[in-house]
């Protein structure tokens, strides 16, 4: 009680002060209420000129994106449909965005539909896990348009526009490059998580390694993930290593650490940010350890580990949310369902960067015939195709 | 402050007995020159819990307040021409917050303009009140398993693992839902019954461990949650859960007969979990304040060798708290599952589990004080995402919003400085435990 006694000593001491004192925060705190009515007068005034500003010289189209759990800042699909309106602005100032972030699978019916009260020209939902909230959505708004990343809908769906990528393609590019790249002949990969956008990639990985063996005769080995021998078409089924996480980058230089221990000189991780752990488990391994990056270049998303990257094995989730919003805001939207393979750029490798002088002509020209040959068709980037390991 | 126990209760003849503490520690002699505000009045300004911990909501706001400025751009650009021209720099912070704030308000309670309109026209009522709609929505999982965990604080059992329950009796009702096939009035309570047995189980299992062999309850239940969501992500992608033609992880969806039904019409979300919400925070109340066995809880949670002297089985009380606790929490994934979502993929529930645990602190364990808890941190969350929507400032800050709060209400001595009141009805915080590993 020794607080209170010595309050109570002061209030009987100094009585006087601190009644003054009282009367002080007394007229304070009034005239902080009277500040506070006054800027919050100004508050709406300002506001609503600037937003009659704001409608007086642009802006009727408002494209929304909801983020998957990821969140914005995923440095995979969710930041790259975010760049994608990035781009889409910077192509038509008219346009302006907004985004919600999802912190569980129960926001997303609201999110969506908060945006619909907000009457955006377009709603992007990212990943299939807001696949059905997104058609509910679009069922009960036909005239809302919606584009989907990382799903196909069948049958389409009208207002939708589902966007779906063979990254099988591009990673098929980037395991012929680990192999090619590789001194000790184990190359490693690990996912996010066992599902089909996550494995798709390493089917084509590890189908690029399989022909790197085949044609060079070389005996690569593909660590993180054994495709199964029987599969129905479509599907990208088999065993690996999997963080559960798309967010922890602890995960990911365990994951990385163990490859490396086992031999692997490049490491391909399909994990969205947990791969930065991987990266930063590549760094402390030091010379002649590398990475692949996925989604998007990884030099550009994370530059501080570009001296690791021989490539990225790319998807074109920005450019063609891009062009999804353009669209919505010229009137020539169109749904139903999208492919980005490696004829249309949906897809692709990026440049080499730091190693563009260091990969040999020889493996620069295979890969662009390799890519002429997957879009021909007379590659296939299925890794049953190809005796494994 | 345990010695002015009145305090706490200023009644009918507050004004005598509370002069009569001060007056004995202050020696009385002069009277005082104006006789202090009359009791109820006094009583608000007088440190108790509602007071508290209203301040600390107040509070919060205000360091938000002061977040949102610092963290947005035009304001510190205006904050730099300060000296120039003060009444724009204000002018902008105000505006910014102000606007922040009201788009939270109108996102989680109702916008006024809609308000008017609908009862000028008679239309729209469903646009206006899908906020409180949305709020309440929100607010269901959190009073179920809030008063889980509360259960188990006032009884001094620490059941971190409220997560893997909710998602154990969000499986357990799902696949209640899919597996069979049955009308809505036997099909419904069977859904419900389910969620809040696989609670129960996911519940039991560290109340038995700590009954049989002494295992800590806290490290089991955090261990229990990574157990129940690997479960979860393992079920997702397994026959009898993963939605057919799907090879992601996504389950089955609930038929329409294991869903609770909406409670005001299809355009409002708000369902019949926020009943059952509610029927069970009036049982809560029943259970810790007037039954036997809620007694012998709460003796064992404020003094266990007294308990255990008095004749009551410690252990038998530890299973039947974290098996209670578990059934509520396994009704919150119910309510989740059948009330909105309809169907369970990886990494369901977010973090209610957890912020189920902040809400039986900030509602100090009381079954109407977690209701009420509930409510404001819906109300957050669903005006935080208008906030964003709005004004562009990240939801995140409704939950840094939320955590002063309870820090806050965790030190109500700091409150209590801040705003200079009196008494020390200080309403902290109070753990019943026998203390770690006890």
């Amino acid at each position: 009680m020794a607080i209170n006694d010595q309050a109570h000593d002061g209030a009987r001491v100094r009585r006087p002060r601190s009644a003054r004192r009282s009367a002080l925060v007394a007229v304070l705190s009034a005239s902080a209420l009277g500040a506070t009515a006054v800027s919050a007068g100004v508050a709406s005034a300002s506001s609503r000129t600037t937003r009659a500003a704001r409608v007086a010289h642009a802006s009727p189209f408002l494209a929304c994106e909801v983020t998957d759990t990821g969140g914005i800042d995923d440095r995979s699909f969710n930041a790259s449909a975010y760049q994608g309106l990035q781009l889409a602005k910077a192509a038509d100032p008219a346009i302006s965005f907004k985004y919600l972030g999802s912190t569980s699978t129960s926001n997303y019916t609201p999110n969506i539909n908060t945006f619909i009260a907000k009457k955006c020209g377009i709603i992007i939902t990212v990943g299939f896990d807001m696949a059905s909230a997104t058609q509910a959505a679009a069922k009960a708004h036909p005239s809302q348009k919606f584009a989907i990343v990382d799903f196909t809908y069948t049958p389409a769906i009208k207002n939708v526009l589902a966007l779906h990528y063979d990254t099988n393609q591009d990673g098929f590019l980037g395991g012929y490059l680990a192999a090619a790249e590789s001194k000790t002949g184990k190359v490693g990969t690990f996912g996010g998580q066992d599902i089909p956008t996550v494995t798709v990639y390493m089917d084509g990985w590890v189908a690029g390694v399989r022909y790197y063996d085949k044609v060079n005769h070389a005996h690569v080995v593909a660590l993180g993930w054994t495709p199964k021998k029987v599969r129905t078409a479509g599907s990208f089924a088999g065993n690996g290593l999997f963080t559960n996480d798309f967010v922890n980058q602890t995960l990911g230089k365990t994951e990385a650490s163990t490859l490396m221990a086992q031999g692997a000189d490049v490491i391909f991780p399909v994990a969205g940010s947990v791969g930065l752990g991987a990266a930063a488990a590549v760094k402390q391994a030091g010379a002649a350890h590398y990475m692949e990056w996925v989604d998007t270049d990884g030099c550009i998303s994370a530059p501080q580990y570009c001296s690791l990257f021989l490539t990225s094995v790319t998807k074109g989730i920005a450019p063609s949310v891009k062009a999804a919003t353009l669209s919505a805001a010229k009137g020539t939207f169109a749904g139903g369902n999208y492919n980005g393979t490696l004829t249309n750029g949906g897809v692709s490798l990026s440049p080499f960067h730091d190693f563009n002088a260091t990969i040999p002509a020889k493996v620069k020209a295979a890969l662009v015939s390799l890519k002429a040959g997957i879009i021909s068709g007379k590659i296939s980037t299925d890794p049953d195709s190809y005796p494994a390991g | 402050m345990p010695d002015q126990p009145g305090a706490r209760n200023p009644a009918a003849p507050a004004p005598a007995s509370s002069d009569a503490t001060s007056d004995a520690t202050s020696d009385a002699a002069p009277p005082r020159p104006r006789r202090p505000w009359p009791a109820p009045l006094r009583r608000l300004v007088e440190a108790n819990v509602a007071v508290v911990t209203f301040l600390s909501v107040f509070s919060a706001l205000l360091l938000g307040g002061v977040l949102i400025i610092v963290t947005t751009p035009a304001v510190l650009h205006a904050l730099a021409n300060i000296v120039s021209s003060p009444g724009r720099a204000l002018g902008v912070a105000g505006s910014t917050v102000g606007d922040a704030y009201s788009a939270m308000f109108t996102g989680a309670i109702f916008s006024p303009s809609s308000l008017g309109h609908a009862i000028s026209t008679g239309h729209g009522w469903t646009a206006t009140l899908t906020p409180i709609s949305e709020s309440l929505v929100s607010a269901t999982p959190l009073i179920l398993a809030g008063i889980g965990v509360a259960i188990g604080f006032s009884t001094g059992v620490f059941n971190i693992g409220a997560q893997g329950q909710l998602i154990a009796g969000a499986l357990a009702a799902l696949y209640a839902g899919f597996a069979v096939r049955l009308p809505i009035g036997i099909h419904l309570p069977i859904v419900v019954l389910a969620g809040a047995a696989g609670g129960a189980i996911a519940g039991w299992i560290p109340g038995y461990l700590k009954a049989r062999t002494g295992a800590h309850e806290v490290i089991t239940t955090i261990m229990l949650n990574y157990v129940m969501l690997n479960l979860l992500n393992y079920f997702l992608t397994t026959r009898p859960f993963q939605q057919p033609g799907q090879s992601n992880a996504i389950s089955k969806t609930m038929p329409s007969t294991a869903r609770l039904p909406h409670l005001f019409g299809s355009g409002l979300r708000v369902n019949a979990g926020l009943v059952i919400a509610l029927v069970l925070v009036a049982a809560a109340w029943w259970f810790t304040r007037r039954s036997t066995l809620g007694f012998s809880f709460r003796v064992i949670g404020l003094n266990p060798r007294a308990g255990k002297t008095a004749g009551i089985d410690a252990r038998r009380v530890t299973v039947l708290v974290l098996t209670i606790s578990g059934a509520l929490a396994g009704l919150a994934g119910m309510a989740s599952l059948a009330g909105t979502d309809y169907f369970l993929s990886s990494g369901y529930g977010g973090n209610i589990g957890f912020n189920a645990i902040t809400v039986a602190l900030l509602g100090r364990n009381r079954p109407v004080g977690v209701l009420l808890a509930a409510l404001l941190f819906g109300a957050l969350e669903v005006g935080g995402r208008n906030m964003q929507a709005v004004t562009n400032i990240p939801i995140d800050l409704t939950s840094v919003i939320q955590a002063l709060i309870v820090l806050f209400v965790a030190t109500p001595v700091l409150v209590r400085e801040i705003y200079r009141l009196r008494g020390t009805g200080d309403g902290s915080i109070q753990l019943s435990t026998s203390g770690w590993g006890g």
